[in-house]
C-alpha cells in the first residue's frame, strides 16, 4: 500500500547560511527532492538606479562600488568605461594598465571568495574558506597600499584613476604574483580530485549549453557549459588586446567545471598580471577631464567581463550633469534565471551547492 | 574483581547489618568519579577540538580566556545557561523537554563498561559491548524525538534523515565488532583488553577502518554530518533549541564523542595496556589520538549528500564488514594462536585489496530524480 505524501514548502532564506545574502528560495519539497523553486529577490533593493539619475557622473561611482562588494573595483571599472564612451574621453596609458591590474587582481579576489563558500556550501565547513581568505587578504592589503580602501575602493574616475600607486606596491604586487600560483596548486592539490567533492559535483546542476546562450548567461557559468565566450576576447575594452591569456572553458557545465573555470581563470589572471607588470609605462594617471562632466546627448551601453559574468551599464544622457536613465546589467540576476531549471528533481543539498556554484552577489541582483 | 566490588566487600566487613549501604555507596562513589571523568574530558574535548580546528584553519583558536584559552568552554557554559529557554509555541512541550534528557543520559550509561585499568570498571558486564551498542542506539530516539518536538521543517528533515543514517551505520559497525568478538572469545570489555597483547587494529585493519568510518556516522561528525549540515539544514535537530536544553545536546555530542573515542581505543588500540604510565592515562592519550584524526577529518572534508550516504552504507561499507567477518572467522578457527602476526599480514593485504577495489568499482553516483 502506497503511503499518501505531499509536497512540503521550506523558506531557504532570507536568514540562511548559505544565501550568500539576504536571499530567499521558496523551495516544495517532496521529502528531501526538490520539486519547484521560486527565488525571492528584492530585500538588499536601495533604488541605485534611480539614486543616480539625481548625481552626477562623478558623484556615482561610489554606487558602483556597492553593487558588487565583492568586485568593486571591477565595477568602477565597467561604469568609468561606459562615461567615457559617452563622453568620448581618452585615457593616459599608464591609467589603464593601472585600471587592468586592478582589474584582474579582482577578479582573482572575487573568484577566491567564490570557491571558498563554494566549498562552504559543499559542506567542508570553513576551512577551504579560510585558506582563499589568507591570499585574498593580501589583496585587499594591496588595494588598502592604493586607495585606502578594503572593501569599497571609489578608486577609478572618469579619465583615469584617483591616484599613482605608492612606491612600496609593485614589490609587494609582484611578490603576489610569484607566490600566487604555488597557492593555486594548493587548493587544487586539496581539493580538485577530491573523492566527496567530485562526487557531490560532477554531474549535478547541469546547465546546457543552448540553454544557457538563450538565457544570456555570461562569465564562469556560461563557459563552464562550454560557450567561448569572454569580453576582453570577443569584444576587447580598454587594453585587453595587448596580453596573451587564454580562456578555460568547460564542457559539461556541471557544479565541477564552474569550479574549475574559476580555478583556471585565477591562472590566467596571474598571467596577465605578468604582462601588465612588465610593460607598466609611467606618466600621468588621470586625464585632463572637467569636474562638472557633460556629456554629449545620447546614449551608451558599456560592457566589460566582471568576474561573475558581462557587467553592463546603460547610459543615456541629456547634455546635464547627471544621467538621464541608468540602467545596471548585473551578471548574477541574469545568470540566477537558470537556478529553476538546473536543481528540480535534485536534492535539496543539491540545491544549496548548485546555487553557491552560481556564484551570486545579492548586492547585485538587488541594487 | 573489579575495584568497586573490592571496596563494597570491605564495606560489608566493616557494616555488619548495614549490608544495603554497602551496595548503595559504592554505586554512588561509581557514578560520581565516571560523571567527574566525563564532565571534565568533555570540556577538554570542546576546547581541544576548537584549538586544533584552529590551527587547521591557520587560525588560533580561542586563546583570551586563561593560559591558551583553556577556560573558554566554561565562558561557553555559562552564555548557554544565561540563555532564555525557548519553547516553539506549536511544538510538543512534553517531547521537547524530554529529547535533550533521552540524547544525553545513554551517553553517560556507555561509560559504565569502559574499562579504565585492570580493574577499574564500573560494571564488568560478561556482554559489555553488547550493552554499549544498545545504550548507544537509544540516543537516536532522543534525536528523531526533537526535530519531530521542534515543529520546525529543518528539524524534521534533520529526524528522518538520523534515523536513515543511524540504522544504516550500525550494521557494518556490529559486524566490525563481531570480528573483535571472534578474535578476543569474549563479549566483555575487559577480556577484550585482554586478549590485545597485540592491538587489533593491527591485526584487522579493515574492520578497524569499517568501525571508524561507522563511528564518524554514528556521531555525526564529517564527512557524514547530515543532520547538523549548516550549509543545508542549518543546524537540524536542535534549531529550536536554546538554553540549558541546547547544553544537553552539545555536551551529549562531545561525551558521545569522548565515549567512541574510548571504545575505539578499547577495542581496537589496547585500551588502558601501556608502558610506564597509569592506564588511565593511556586510555585517554590513545582516546585524543582517535579524537583528533576525527576532528582531522573534520577540518578536511566535504560532506556528503543523503542518497550517497546511504549509497556508502549498503554497497561500501557492509559487503566489506562481511567479507572481513568471514576472513577472521576463517582464521581464528584454522590458524594457530602463534601465528598472529600471519594473520596481520593476511589481514592488510585483504584490507589493502578490497578498499582498492571498492574505489575502483563503485562510485556513490546517486543524482536526479524525474518529478
Amino acid at each position: 500500500m502506497a503511503i499518501r505524501t505531499e509536497p512540503f514548502i521550506l523558506n531557504v532564506g532570507p536568514q540562511h547560511p548559505s544565501t550568500h545574502g539576504v536571499f530567499r528560495l521558496r523551495v516544495t519539497l517532496d521529502g528531501e527532492v526538490v520539486v519547484d523553486v521560486e527565488p525571492v529577490v528584492g530585500y538588499l533593493h536601495r533604488g541605485i538606479e534611480k539614486l543616480a539619475e539625481g548625481r552626477t557622473y562623478t558623484q556615482n561611482i561610489p554606487f558602483t562600488d556597492r553593487l558588487d562588494y565583492l568586485a568593486s573595483m571591477t565595477n568602477n571599472f565597467a561604469y568609468v568605461l561606459a562615461v567615457e564612451k559617452l563622453a568620448q574621453i581618452e585615457v593616459p596609458e599608464r591609467a589603464e594598465y593601472l585600471r587592468i591590474i586592478m582589474a584582474e587582481m579582482m577578479r582573482i579576489a572575487s573568484h577566491l571568495m567564490a570557491i571558498g563558500f563554494f566549498l562552504n556550501d559543499l559542506g567542508a565547513m570553513m576551512t577551504p574558506v579560510l585558506y582563499m581568505w589568507r591570499e585574498r587578504e593580501k589583496l585587499l592589503d594591496l588595494f588598502e597600499m592604493v586607495c585606502g580602501q578594503r572593501l569599497t575602493y571609489n578608486y577609478m574616475r572618469i579619465g583615469g584613476v584617483s591616484q599613482d600607486i605608492p612606491e612600496e606596491f609593485l614589490p609587494a604586487l609582484k611578490k603576489f604574483v610569484a607566490e600566487m600560483p604555488t597557492f593555486i596548486d594548493e587548493y587544487e592539490w586539496l581539493l580538485s580530485q577530491n573523492e566527496i567533492l567530485l562526487a557531490r559535483t560532477k554531474g549535478v546542476g547541469i546547465l546546457p549549453r543552448d540553454v544557457a546562450i538563450n538565457i544570456a548567461a555570461s562569465g564562469p557559468v556560461l563557459r563552464a557549459s562550454g560557450v567561448k565566450w569572454d569580453i576582453r576576447k570577443a569584444d576587447p575594452y580598454s587594453i585587453y588586446d595587448r596580453f596573451d591569456f587564454e580562456v578555460p572553458v568547460g564542457n559539461v557545465g556541471d557544479c565541477y567545471d564552474r569550479y574549475w573555470v574559476r580555478m583556471q581563470e585565477m591562472r590566467q589572471s596571474v598571467r596577465i598580471l605578468e604582462q601588465a607588470l612588465e610593460q607598466l609605462p609611467g606618466g600621468e594617471v588621470y586625464a585632463k577631464v572637467p569636474q562638472l562632466l557633460r556629456p554629449p546627448a545620447g546614449e551608451v551601453y558599456g560592457h566589460i567581463e566582471a568576474p561573475k559574468g558581462e557587467l553592463g551599464f546603460y547610459l543615456v544622457s541629456d547634455n546635464s550633469i547627471a544621467p538621464y536613465r541608468f540602467h545596471i546589467r548585473p551578471p548574477t540576476l541574469i545568470n540566477l534565471t537558470a537556478l529553476k531549471d538546473m536543481v528540480i528533481g535534485w536534492k535539496v543539498a543539491d540545491l544549496i551547492v548548485t546555487f553557491g556554484s552560481m556564484d551570486v552577489c545579492l548586492g547585485e541582483i538587488d541594487r | 574483581m573489579t575495584l568497586l566490588e573490592q571496596f563494597r566487600l570491605w564495606l560489608a566487613t566493616i557494616l555488619p547489618g548495614w549490608e544495603w549501604l554497602a551496595y548503595v555507596v559504592p554505586a554512588i562513589v561509581g557514578i560520581v568519579v565516571i560523571l567527574g571523568f566525563v564532565l571534565t574530558m568533555v570540556i577538554v574535548f570542546i576546547w581541544y577540538e576548537r584549538r586544533l580546528l584552529g590551527r587547521f584553519q591557520i587560525r588560533l583558536g580561542p586563546n583570551r580566556l586563561g593560559p591558551e584559552g583553556v577556560f573558554q568552554p566554561i565562558a561557553t557554559a555559562v552564555k548557554i545557561l544565561l540563555k532564555e529557554d525557548v519553547v516553539p509555541e506549536k511544538g510538543d512541550k512534553v517531547l521537547h523537554w524530554l529529547a535533550p534528557v533521552i540524547v544525553f543520559v545513554p551517553v553517560l550509561m556507555i561509560f559504565a563498561v569502559v574499562p579504565f585499568g585492570e580493574r577499574a570498571i564500573l560494571a564488568d558486564l560478561n556482554v559489555g559491548i553488547v550493552y554499549v551498542v544498545a545504550i548507544s542506539s537509544i540516543s537516536v530516539v532522543g534525536i528523531y524525538a526533537a526535530g519531530w518536538a521542534s515543529n520546525n521543517k529543518y528539524a524534521l528533515i534533520s529526524a528522518l534523515r538520523t534515523v536513515a543514517q543511524m540504522v544504516s551505520y550500525e550494521l557494518p559497525l556490529i559486524l566490525a565488532i563481531v570480528g573483535v568478538v571472534l578474535m578476543a572469545g569474549s563479549l566483555s570489555m575487559t577480556q577484550i583488553v585482554a586478549s590485545q597483547d597485540i592491538p587489533f587494529f593491527i591485526l584487522q585493519p579493515l574492520g578497524f577502518v569499517i568501525f571508524f568510518l561507522g563511528t564518524l556516522a554514528e556521531l555525526n561528525r564529517c564527512p557524514f554530518d547530515l543532520l547538523e549540515a549548516d550549509s543545508e539544514i542549518v543546524a537540524g535537530y536542535h534549531i529550536e533549541y536554546s538554553g540549558m536544553k541546547f547544553a544537553m545536546f552539545y555536551l551529549g555530542e562531545y561525551g558521545h564523542a569522548l565515549a567512541y573515542s574510548c571504545i575505539i581505543a578499547t577495542l581496537f588500540l589496547g585500551g588502558w595496556q601501556g608502558p610506564l604510565l597509569p592506564p588511565i592515562m593511556w586510555l585517554v592519550i590513545k582516546a585524543l589520538v582517535v579524537f583528533s584524526t576525527i576532528v582531522w577529518i573534520r577540518g578536511t572534508l566535504p560532506r556528503l549528500r543523503v542518497d550517497q550516504l546511504m549509497a556508502f552504507a549498503w554497497k561500501g561499507l557492509l559487503p566489506m564488514a562481511i567479507i572481513n567477518l568471514f576472513m577472521i572467522a576463517a582464521e581464528v578457527l584454522w590458524l594457530p594462536e602463534t601465528m598472529l602476526w600471519i594473520m596481520g599480514a593476511v589481514n592488510l593485504i585483504l584490507a589493502a585489496g578490497l578498499i582498492l577495489m571498492w574505489s575502483k568499482l563503485f562510485t556513490l553516483g546517486g543524482g536526479r530524480v524525474e518529478v
